[in-house]
């Protein structure tokens, strides 16, 4: 493996190596999938946040930067990345997360990171560096080229900078929590928030043994916070408030993963709220842990066994799953199982425009 | 290949009504809302399903025709210009709202369905489409997404990339692929990401699935009047450090308040130097919370007179000055051009002030209206199209404030993308080796380089240049600029 600490390394790097497989601090191991004969490039050390403005609502960093330094930094300034990114406390960096895709429970109030990145530069298969989007918040010229490497996995090349836009943090923050005795309850409630014009923060169902818990974050200013929360219970019923500490800790269980045990393994399948009813069916049989997150956009799994037996029933319910993390899965190259579909014409001629020598991992 | 050949093709697809070819029907279609640029086609045809969009594109690329998709022309960039002796594939006719799901809060439609026509339908449901150009009256959501396009509400909200979930897309050879889905989330790379924002040169976009959002409940707006531009900047700069986060900030000018003034009677504080609108929208109670301390703070700002409208009646009179304000400026000049940059927010007060300077150099008067949440800057640059060499001297100050835009760190574009206008200003942004690579992708996708030919890339074919003026519809009051 090889440490470098410049972009232009990063390119030297790319030319004189026939297969590249990017690496930022290995949060998300099921990701990175090293075939025979292929080098793999460690991008941890590139790392350092080279523009801040707080007026500006932007930050630009090298790839390699973790997460919870540039967090630590923004709340300084009392501003954040509003999507949660995931496994921070783990070491996550910018460009691992922006590869994998990954947003946590927070995408549920603004967007994800899909929705916050502004600018890249990255690497291509011919070891130029290249660079799309620009600095500023808002910017319409060239091709999309952030968005293309959100989920790209390694595959289009290693990401060396990113910019971001910021927003300013909630000044507090509260949860309410119900239980509700059955799935199509907790459906109905979620339902019912997603079609509110509520502005909330996160919104989880969490299946459990007793029932489904409906977990409602909020966020604003701390005088708004009781009459909002008192809402909140006219709309769902009898609760559970969690302020202060409680609150931050619930919710960072939930991005950090640590409900997910070490042998077990943690899969992300996109979905929307009317395909839960389909996956529990499928799932509630097994003793997976699942986690249905931004109001139903998204589900957690925690797999306990064989990751092909997911890999057939997510197919059956015709959804796709990114495993994360847990034990190697072979044969699932990049961690993508259930139905792919990346598999068209334009996704090939991307590639083959971008990496024509197939340098980088193909999934 | 041969002209007749391709037109045999095409009429073997189209009946007679939906295949022009003859002059006077082709004149519809020779120009967008960027009227300086005029191009006959060669033809136009006007598919009802998406089967006829897959033969036709197949006809072009089996026959090595160019071709521009277009909705309602309302470019204002030449995105929509036709390509000589092309094809402009029509697509108003597939204006299906095919699906509206309120429980999955989204909506399939078809690509010519007017952007209002999505939150019309989602209206019933509590719902609606965020993205809101000012031309959503007539606009399609294919134009939409092809040009990412904006509105007002861009630094809270997003663009239309942000709302987009799916598209289905016809490829430029006719290979027909789904890119996204019905999720927020996904996995593997952002296709559909990709694909917003391709001004037409990926192929053209036949369903597209947009999230919708539930209608905020509360919208609390502030007016402020200020002696300079300078204040208002930096009223801008205190609302955004105070972590309040608007839907909107909006400012206009002296001469843009004149105009709105005298078109819509909007009764704007007199004598203002600058005008500044700051609007909070959401859940009720945190926006009236939120409320409080923003006014407080806004009366710390140094202006000479606050306005808090008490009525939707009154908040509604102080939009429509705003959305007035481009066809009001048309009051004030026979001619304009409306440019459309980006730069840093925190370095807006010395944008405005440099294009005073240009303006008082160059003897033309702009006004300027702007999105301040975001720096995207709309300066209107005035001029008299019947004096011989005004339109290339408006120009010529249009090019200095682009580069304005790029030295201090921001964009050529906001919102109305690079069409034909702006291909000249992509070096200035993008080193030789980005610009390289999107060709690159340009050419893998689209092998023959047959959609939207032209466009986007520095060097494409140069176009005829016709008179200039406003969209036909502007002119009829029936949309403004934004
Ligand atoms: C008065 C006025 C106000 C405006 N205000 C705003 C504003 O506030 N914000 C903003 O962002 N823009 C604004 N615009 C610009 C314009 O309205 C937008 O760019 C809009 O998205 C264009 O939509 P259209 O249907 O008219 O597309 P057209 O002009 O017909 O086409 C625009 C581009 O999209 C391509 N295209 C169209 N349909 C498809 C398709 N189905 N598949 C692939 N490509 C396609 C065309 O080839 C062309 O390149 C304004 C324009 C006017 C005239």
């Amino acid at each position: 493996m090889t440490t470098l600490t410049t972009p232009e390394a990063v390119c030297d790097f790319v030319r004189a190596h026939t297969h590249v497989v990017p690496r930022g601090r290995g949060t998300k191991p099921l990701l990175i999938d090293v075939m025979p004969g292929a080098t793999e490039l460690d991008l941890s050390a590139l790392r350092g946040v080279l523009e801040y403005d707080p007026g500006e609502f932007t930050f630009t960093a090298l790839a390699g930067t973790p997460v919870a330094e540039v967090e630590a930094l923004l709340g300084q300034q009392g501003q954040y990345l509003p999507f949660d990114p995931p496994l921070a406390k783990r070491g996550a960096t910018l460009g691992g997360t922006v590869a994998a895709g990954l947003s946590g429970p927070g995408r549920y109030r603004y967007g994800g990171v899909r929705d916050f990145i502004l600018g890249v530069r990255w690497v291509d298969g011919r070891g130029q560096l290249v660079h799309g989007g620009g600095k500023v918040v808002k910017n319409a010229a060239g091709f999309d080229f952030p968005k293309l490497l959100v989920g790209s996995l390694g595959q289009l090349g290693p990401i060396v900078e990113l910019t971001f836009k910021v927003f300013p943090r909630p000044r507090a923050y509260a949860t309410y929590l119900i239980e509700a005795p059955t799935l199509p309850i907790a459906l109905d409630v979620q339902r019912r928030l997603t079609a509110a014009p509520l502005d909330l923060e996160a919104l989880d169902l969490a299946p459990g043994p007793r029932g489904v818990q409906v977990q409602v974050r909020l966020g604003g200013l701390a005088e708004s916070l009781p009459a909002r929360l008192e809402r909140l219970r006219g709309l769902m019923g009898e609760g559970l408030v969690r302020h202060g500490a409680e609150d931050t800790a619930l919710w960072e269980s939930v991005r950090e993963f640590v409900w997910v045990p070490a042998e077990a393994t943690l899969v992300k399948v996109p979905l929307t709220p009317a395909r839960i009813a389909a996956l529990e069916a499928a799932l509630e049989q097994t003793s997976a842990v699942r986690r249905y997150s931004a109001g139903g956009q998204v589900a957690w799994l925690s797999w306990p066994h064989a990751v092909d037996v997911l890999d057939h029933t997510l197919e059956q319910l015709g959804l796709s799953g990114l495993a994360i993390l847990g034990p190697s899965a072979p044969g699932m190259p990049g961690g993508l199982i259930g139905v792919r579909r990346s598999r068209h014409a334009f996704a090939s001629r991307v590639k083959a425009a971008l990496d024509p020598a197939l340098r980088f991992p193909e999934v | 290949m041969s002209a007749r050949a391709f037109l045999n093709d095409l009429a073997a697809i189209f009946p007679k009504g939906r295949l022009l070819t003859d002059p006077s029907q082709l004149a519809a279609y020779e120009s967008d809302a960027l009227t300086a640029y005029r191009t006959t086609p060669r033809a136009v045809v006007l598919p009802q399903t998406v089967d006829e969009v897959v033969a036709a594109v197949r006809a072009c690329h089996t026959h090595q025709v160019p071709f521009v998709a277009r909705g309602s022309g309302t470019s204002l960039s030449g995105g929509s210009l036709p390509v000589a002796e092309g094809l402009v594939i029509g697509l108003n006719r597939l204006n299906r709202i095919l699906r509206l799901d309120p429980a999955e809060r989204l909506a399939v439609v078809e690509p010519g369905v007017i952007n209002l026509a999505v939150t019309q339908a989602a209206a019933p449901h509590g719902l609606y489409y965020a993205p809101d150009p000012s031309s959503q009256l007539i606009c399609t959501i294919g134009g939409n997404v092809a040009f990412n396009s904006g509105g007002a509400h861009c630094l809270k909200y997003g663009m239309t990339s942000n709302h987009v979930l799916g598209i289905k897309a016809v490829l430029p050879d006719g290979e027909v692929v789904q890119l996204g889905g019905e999720s927020l989330e996904s996995v593997g790379p952002d296709w559909h990401g990709l694909f917003v924002g391709n001004e037409g040169l990926f192929g053209v976009a036949v369903e597209v699935t947009l999230r919708l959002l539930p209608k905020p409940e509360s919208f609390r707006t502030v007016l402020a009047a200020y002696r300079s531009m300078q204040q208002a900047g930096d009223a801008v700069a205190a609302v955004v450090a105070s972590g309040l986060l608007p839907g909107a900030m909006e400012i206009m000018d002296r001469l843009a308040l004149q105009a709105a003034e005298a078109a819509v009677h909007a009764n704007y504080p007199a004598g203002a130097a600058a005008v500044l609108i700051v609007e909070l929208d959401g859940e009720a109670q945190a926006v009236e919370a939120e409320f409080q301390h923003l006014r407080r703070l806004i009366e710390r700002t140094g202006a000479y007179e606050v306005r808090v409208p008490t009525t939707e009646a009154e908040r509604q009179t102080i939009w429509k000055g705003r959305r007035s304000a481009f066809s009001a400026v048309g009051r004030l000049s026979p001619d304009y051009i409306v440019q459309d940059g980006v730069v840093p927010r925190s370095k807006l007060g010395q944008a405005l002030a440099e294009i005073d300077a240009l303006s008082a150099r160059h003897g033309i008067r702009v006004a300027n209206v702007f999105h301040a949440g975001d720096g995207n800057l709309h300066p209107l640059i005035l001029f008299d199209g019947r004096q011989p060499g005004a339109h290339d001297r408006a120009e010529s100050l249009a090019a200095e404030i682009m580069r304005l835009c790029i030295r201090l760190g921001g964009s050529i574009t906001g919102e109305h993308g690079v069409g034909m206008e702006k291909r000249t200003y992509m070096p200035d942004l993008f080193s030789p080796v980005d610009l390289d690579v999107m060709w690159q992708l340009r050419c893998v996708v689209d092998d023959l380089q047959i959609a939207n030919r032209g466009k986007m890339f520095p060097g494409g074919e140069a176009p005829a240049l016709g008179h200039s003026g406003p969209h036909p519809l502007e002119r009829a009051g029936i949309i403004s600029r934004e």
